[in-house]
């Protein structure tokens, strides 16, 4: 029993680093390229899951829903770049930061004057909603095992799109040296808003895969966003690698920490003082890491080596 | 040129008229106000001049040291839990050590906990520059309110009623009108510090980090060291603002450091003018006074504000204060 919780536990862990890697792939490529800081991707994993409930409410089936949702929440990026993070490029850091900032603000009040302030549950097709019997006395739900699979082959498609393509050889020859793409008669303009897109549409994907677990509600980007930026900061910022192997890390270390460390604290210290310190202790487990970390390598696990 | 014409002294003599102005008006209007019969708005006042301090604080950091900090609203929710907790325990028992309604104790744990949070955090996240350093300090700041989520005893995640204030000899916190003198009054004094801090030799040599790190190393000055204690310096600050925070509300909330409340701070200063010294009072006051104003139109004021925010870093550059040095450069160039 206590294996099959472990390796239930692992799954779950998995399952959350694939998502905080959808996320941190969008942001890694928005950066890598454009040397912009999006603090409003966290919104566009929130429009993913709203539309993708939406849709589901009206079609009928999250299949579908989720197969629409997809673009559309790619349009919603595109849309976004061009009125006003197209103005940004050419700025710092900072106004980068203030202005994804009042986007986040416009983003979630719109969410919330759309789909109202509550949250909305997405209904899974039977066919979805099973558990599955791996080994004997192991039974996971099968969406998970969904999430995990189509999270890997995202990532896999990702890295043949940015290793293997035209389009992915711009994206690493706009990384190392934007000016000299631009100098190259690529453009540029189109290249951003394409990319740009592209990551809206991942941390759209990341929102309707947790919109069935969770549900899809306001503020559940500004929630996840940090978590996203640990990922980055221990990956090395503008590195892929890093971040799924980032990703991954956090996601395990969170799971099993919020499960396993009341019961590691109980060997160290009284019942009550466990139960009291371990909450804590494992909400903060993630970035006493990052500070553990840094601490070591300022640059992160893999710093992109071009910049 | 005749001194007496020229324009950039002028303008100089006028801005340092209207931040005179800034402070005669908060001295004078919020009192009478309250005098008068609105409550409401000397409340509202008492928060804005806090959140000025705040903001203040925060301009040493971001305005003079060039570190954009986005996580200094976890400096407000560990001095307000400064009077959170003493006083929880004053009330309800348990943790001998630190239960108490005393205001001198609550500062001391309020000021020291958030300049040691700033040591720990600083020393490493100072390491770094740029988007890893605004990554790294709102993931620290999102750190600690985490923290406080989870610890139950405390309300977790419903925060914590008190109900009751700081206690100090001869004066009472409860009365509003002594609470806002009191915050003006380290509004004030806070003023004084960070004008000193930038006119030393420590703040030159912040602000010549903050314009040419490398030249500075050249020069022999350790950038670090003066960085840290900068951001020391502005956490402990901070941690009083929280401290100010937790009494005027004493109700006291994860919330109250949530990372959008570090964004907010962030656009107090921005707003008004980074690296001026009243610029973070009139961000703060256009931030307050703004967000009142909206609120009376519609529940989802967040849009307005939102689009309003976007313009602003859009077309206004600079802040307040950054119109004001943009006529003072103009004029020094005729």
């Amino acid at each position: 029993m206590e294996a099959s919780l472990l390796f239930i536990q692992l799954l779950n862990g998995l399952q959350l680093g694939i998502l905080l890697f959808l996320l941190s792939a969008g942001l890694t490529l928005t950066f890598g390229i454009m040397d912009f800081v999006n603090l409003a991707h966290g919104s566009l994993y929130m429009l993913g899951a709203f539309i993708c409930a939406s849709l589901t409410q009206l079609t009928g089936s999250f299949v579908i829903a989720a197969l629409l949702a997809l673009p559309l929440t790619a349009l919603c990026g595109l849309l976004i770049e061009l009125v006003v993070i197209r103005q940004l490029y050419a700025r710092n850091h900072l106004d980068h930061v203030l202005a994804t900032f009042g986007l986040i603000l416009c983003l979630d009040t719109l969410a919330e004057i759309i789909w109202g302030p509550a949250g909305i549950a997405i209904a899974l097709p039977e066919l979805l909603n099973g558990q599955l019997e791996i080994f004997p006395g192991v039974v996971v739900p099968i969406f998970r095992l969904l999430v995990i699979a189509i999270g890997l082959l995202a990532a896999a498609g990702l890295y043949l799109v940015v290793n293997h393509t035209r389009l992915g050889m711009l994206i690493r020859a706009g990384a190392s040296n934007r000016t000299m793409v631009s100098t190259l008669g690529v453009d540029i303009k189109t290249l951003f808003s394409g990319v740009f897109a592209m990551g809206a549409a991942l941390a759209g994907l990341a929102g309707l895969l947790v919109a069935p677990i969770a549900e899809a509600s306001i503020g559940m980007g500004n929630e996840i966003i940090i978590t996203t930026f640990v990922v980055i900061v221990i990956g090395g910022i503008g590195s892929m690698k890093g971040a799924f192997i980032a990703a991954l890390l956090i996601g395990l270390i969170d799971t099993l920490g919020r499960s396993y460390l009341d019961d590691l604290f109980k060997l160290m210290m009284s019942n009550d003082a466990a139960e009291t310190a371990a909450p804590a202790i494992s909400a903060m487990l993630i970035y006493l890491m990052m500070a553990l970390i840094l601490a070591v390598r300022p640059q992160g696990l893999f710093p992109a080596s071009s910049r | 040129m005749n001194p007496a014409v020229n324009p950039k002294r002028l303008i100089h003599r006028a801005s340092f008229w209207i931040n005179a102005l800034l402070l005669l008006l908060l001295a004078i209007v919020p009192p009478v106000l309250f005098i008068t019969g609105q409550p409401y708005w000397l409340d509202i006042f008492t928060r804005l001049v806090i959140l000025a301090l705040a903001a203040t604080a925060l301009n040493l950091i971001l305005g003079y040291g060039g570190l954009v900090s986005f996580g200094h609203a976890a400096y407000l929710g560990l001095g307000a839990y400064a009077v959170g907790i003493p006083t929880y325990h004053a009330l309800y028992g348990g943790w001998e050590a630190i239960a108490s309604y005393n205001g001198f104790l609550h500062v001391t744990i309020a000021v020291s906990v958030s300049a040691l949070f700033a040591l720990l955090t600083g020393a490493i996240s100072l390491r770094t520059r740029g988007v890893n350093f605004i990554m790294i300090t709102m993931a620290f700041s999102q750190m600690i309110f985490y923290a406080f989520v989870a610890l139950e005893n405390y309300g977790g995640d419903d925060g914590l009623t008190i109900d009751v204030r700081s206690e100090f000899p001869l004066i009472s916190l409860d009365n509003p009108l002594t609470l806002y003198a009191i915050s003006f009054i380290s509004l004030l004094l806070t003023l004084a510090i960070v004008y000193k801090i930038t006119r030393s030799r420590f703040g030159l040599a912040l602000q010549g980090a903050r314009s040419n790190e490398e030249r500075m190393r050249s020069l022999g000055v350790d950038c670090y060291r003066y960085q840290l204690v900068a951001f020391v310096i502005s956490g402990a600050l901070c941690g009083y603002a929280g401290f100010l925070l937790g009494n005027l509300d004493t109700f006291i909330s994860p919330e109250m450091m949530d990372w959008t409340r570090s964004g907010e701070l962030m656009f107090m200063v921005i707003l008004g003018g980074a690296s001026f010294l009243c610029g973070p009072i009139f961000g703060a006051a256009a931030f307050i006074l703004l967000e009142q104003l909206l609120r009376g139109f519609t529940i989802h004021w967040h849009l307005p504000f939102g689009i309003l925010l976007i313009l602003s870093v859009l077309f206004f550059r600079g802040g307040l204060s950054g119109v004001i040095d943009k006529v003072r450069s103009k004029g020094s160039n005729s």
